[in-house]
């Protein structure tokens, strides 16, 4: 076991390492000038360079790269172009709107998708499948920023139950927040949930057919104790993979759902950086989220190596 | 008893509110968030219509008219050279953190924006400047090196605003002025709040206790808002279409004004066809402005035949110089040697009315036989990059927003590629002479010449879609320049 988290250290620590310099080198040929944006189109050259110096942008492409990666290892995330204040700051202030909002997601879509999946493989063919096939089969090919759109119109335009976006802050008290949080958690998590329940019903049936399941049943244990018992806690393994691998959806998706709710987190962040071109910006989030992505993916290992004791020993 | 309890609470509570209080909070809605809250280091718009007159104030202002008028300096003398500016300041003023203002600051402020690591988006400004003296806390002298008729007005806009040395590092993050309004927070993403400044030096003047900015950008949402009431004012509205539906409602009040943004279609004029002025004249011809406006902003805004804003005193209407002319634009072209047709491509930006306008544009150009293709191109960054900065394009199109900006047709390396030393010379000289009149005369001719020769394709100007609470009074129906004061905003009642 041990053996199995010290190689899995190494490979996620030499995969950042690779991310971190791919991020660096896209955005040095990404065209746009930080400070031609910043300045507008009435500054003069001069103007121009002396910003560029101030911002460092006129130093070689490596000696920048190592300022960054070195700052990083000493926590500092550098400062942002346009709003001048510590990147780390900024995204702790950002997090505090996406992190929410993405627990809520993944528990809104797990909720969903795992009692759905295992309902419709234990009648397969029954009504309950065949509603179920039609709702995941939907949840897939709807796109999360248009059912926000949709919603929006539907639940605070017309019906004004919810605002039409915008955060209030934690300050205001956690009930107005959460319920700023709702309408885009659910749209959120929709196709992820879809994907997610036809992943647990396959996974479900294949189980369900294995021998040993036919056998306890052939002892006499009766169907939901075979479900509850043998089944489930199998299936969950190939689920838990999805789990891991749809994070990274869930904060790719963040950045639309957030522009489509205005809500002021990292996903806006993102966006709203790109746009200016706040590069220092962008490279932290970035980085921020494949990291995410890859220590959830480590977690994830590890996880498996826990649901799955054969995986233990083989290691 | 729990009965004689209750009349006593009712009538204590009732005896402590004034009769018909009006509100003294307001909610501004704005479609971009600044990026940063100091003028005097970055360009964009929004940093103005947080800032500017709220946060932080100049030696002079300029006020809804376009009109140069005192402020930190009370009055001023220019010598009968025009090099030689003294002026006079307001004593007693003080900056948000409790500091005295007086003429080092000033000094300060000034020396910083032309120092030549200074990153001011209009260093330009204070090009003129000779020397700058401060013989007392009071007075201050500033020498110019050429008599500059524009002097005066550009200290009125937000680049020139007067920052304290002790705190002008850090005013992007943390905003210290003279202002009416004290910076209070700032949620990054959502919302800046300003709070009245107690100490400010025309109290009198204030109405409101506080102010918050929410930054709303997408349309529907600043109509929701608005409707719901989440916010009390949108001075820039982002939904045209959904204006007129404001202008009907009482509740609302909607006015439609001018921006200081001159919409043109930029034509690279070092390129062929349009080093040709035939070309470009056979263009401009084949453009229906009215209908363009409908297309591109539902009808608002005000058809130009040049670079000049209708707000400023000295703008002449020149959009019957080259008008609407389907035949002439025909011939013309046949004329310039492209009867056969003509193949362009126009790089749009993603900005709705960028974007509708070159649709339009190109509907228009193929009515004459130019075959007009559109290139969407990222705002800024991709455009800057292409555009603006490698001058690769055929006809683009953006509006620009700073005011009294005639002078980038005089630029040799602006995006226009455009050269003609006339007008060069007499911009320059328009930009030295102080006599009002004659400076005006020589802006009207500027602006002529720039409408014969179409160093673009002038447009319209960008209007200001304001909307509203009907009880919201003293926001500005113009923006002659980017901005949006609330010092004297008030609710009725």
């Amino acid at each position: 076991m041990l053996r199995l988290v010290f190689s899995r250290l190494v490979s996620l620590a030499v995969t950042l390492v690779f991310v971190s310099l791919a991020i660096f080198l896209i955005l040095e040929v990404l065209p746009g000038d930080p400070a031609a944006i910043m300045l507008g189109t009435a500054a003069r050259e001069d103007t121009l360079a002396a910003l560029r110096q101030e911002l460092g942008l006129d130093q070689p492409a490596l000696l920048r790269y190592l300022q960054w990666i070195g700052g990083i290892l000493q926590g500092d995330l550098g400062t942002s172009i346009t709003y001048k204040m510590p990147v780390s700051t900024l995204v702790a202030e950002r997090m505090n709107v996406t992190f929410p909002l993405s627990l809520l997601a993944i528990l809104i879509s797990t909720a969903l998708a795992l009692p759905l999946g295992v309902a419709a493989a234990a009648r397969r063919d029954g009504p309950v499948d065949r509603a179920v096939l039609v709702f995941s089969q939907l949840g897939v090919a709807v796109p999360n920023f248009w059912i926000g759109l949709l919603f929006i119109l539907f639940f605070s335009t017309w019906l004004g139950w919810f605002p039409a976006g915008g955060f209030p802050g934690w300050s205001n008290g956690v009930g107005p927040a959460l319920q700023a949080l709702l309408l885009p958690a659910v749209a959120l998590a929709l196709p992820q949930a879809a994907v997610l329940t036809r992943v647990t019903r396959s996974a479900t049936l294949e189980v369900i057919g294995a021998d040993f399941v036919r056998t306890a049943r052939a002892k006499g244990v009766d169907r939901g104790a075979t479900l509850r018992r043998h089944v489930v806690p199998n299936a969950l393994i190939p689920v838990t993979t999805i789990l891991g691998l749809q994070l990274s959806f869930f904060f790719g998706g963040a950045i639309l759902v957030e522009n489509v709710f205005n809500l002021p987190g990292l996903g806006r962040l993102a966006y709203q950086a790109l746009n200016q071109r706040d590069l220092v910006v962008i490279k932290d989030i970035v980085l921020i989220f494949s990291g995410l992505v890859i220590v959830v993916n480590f977690l994830v290992d590890i996880g498996y190596a826990i649901l799955d004791p054969r995986l233990r020993s083989r290691s | 008893m729990t009965k004689r309890l209750l009349t006593a609470a009712l009538l204590l509570s009732v005896s402590a509110l004034p009769a018909f209080a009006a509100k003294t909070s307001l909610v501004v809605g704005m479609p971009i968030e600044p990026p940063g809250l100091d003028p005097t280091i970055a360009a964009p718009v929004a940093i103005r219509e947080v800032t500017w007159a709220n946060l932080y104030e100049g030696l002079v202002r300029i006020d809804r008219a376009g009109k140069v008028q005192p402020l930190l300096a009370k009055s001023w003398e220019v010598a009968p050279d025009g090099l030689t500016y003294t002026f006079r300041l307001q004593e007693g003023v003080k900056f948000h953190d409790g500091s005295a203002f007086d003429s080092a600051d000033v000094k300060f402020a000034f020396d910083r924006a032309r120092d030549p690591k200074s990153t001011n988006a209009q260093k330009q400004i204070f090009a003129p400047i000779a020397s700058i003296e401060t013989p007392d806390p009071a007075t201050v002298v500033i020498k110019l090196k050429e008599t500059s008729g524009n002097f005066l007005y550009y200290l009125g806009w937000g680049d020139a605003v007067i920052v304290a040395p002790e705190t002008a590092a850090s005013n992007a993050a943390n905003p210290v002025g003279t202002g009416p309004f004290k910076f209070k927070s700032w949620t990054r993403g959502d919302r800046v709040e300003l709070a009245k400044n107690p100490d400010y030096w025309q109290k009198d003047k204030v109405k409101l206790e506080s102010v918050t900015f929410r930054f709303i950008s997408d349309a529907q949402a600043q109509v929701a808002a608005l409707k719901a009431g989440d916010v009390d004012a949108f001075p820039n509205l982002g939904a045209p279409e959904l204006f007129a539906e404001f202008q009907k409602d009482a509740r609302f009040k909607a006015v439609a004004g001018n921006t200081e943004g001159e919409t043109v279609a930029g034509l690279n004029s070092a390129k062929k066809p349009f080093d040709d002025v035939r070309v470009r004249r056979a263009l401009m011809h084949a453009v229906d402005r009215k209908a363009l406006i409908e297309g591109a902003y539902s009808g608002f805004g005000q058809p130009i035949g040049s670079f000049f804003s209708p707000n400023n005193p000295a703008f002449v209407d020149t959009t019957n110089v080259i008008p609407y002319d389907v035949e002439k634009a025909k011939a013309l072209l046949k004329e310039a040697g492209y009867g056969n047709g003509l193949s362009i491509t126009i790089k749009s930006p993603q900005m709705a009315y960028a974007s509708r306008s070159a649709e339009l544009l190109s509907a228009m150009m193929a009515e004459v036989g130019v075959d007009l293709k559109i290139i969407p191109t990222e705002f800024p960054a991709k455009w800057i990059e292409e555009v603006f900065k490698n001058k690769d394009y055929d006809v683009t199109i953006v509006s620009h927003t700073e005011p009294l900006d005639i002078d980038i047709f005089a630029r040799d390396s602006y995006y226009f590629n455009y050269k003609n030393e006339k007008f060069k010379a007499l911009v320059a000289e328009a930009a030295k002479t102080t006599d009002e009149k004659a400076r005006f005369a020589k802006y009207a001719e500027a602006q002529r010449i720039l409408a014969e020769d179409v160093p673009a394709l002038f447009l319209f100007q960008l209007p200001k879609l304001g909307v509203w609470n009907a009880k919201v009074q003293g926001l500005w129906e113009n923006s002659p320049i980017p901005s949006n004061d609330v010092t004297e905003v008030s609710w009725s009642e």
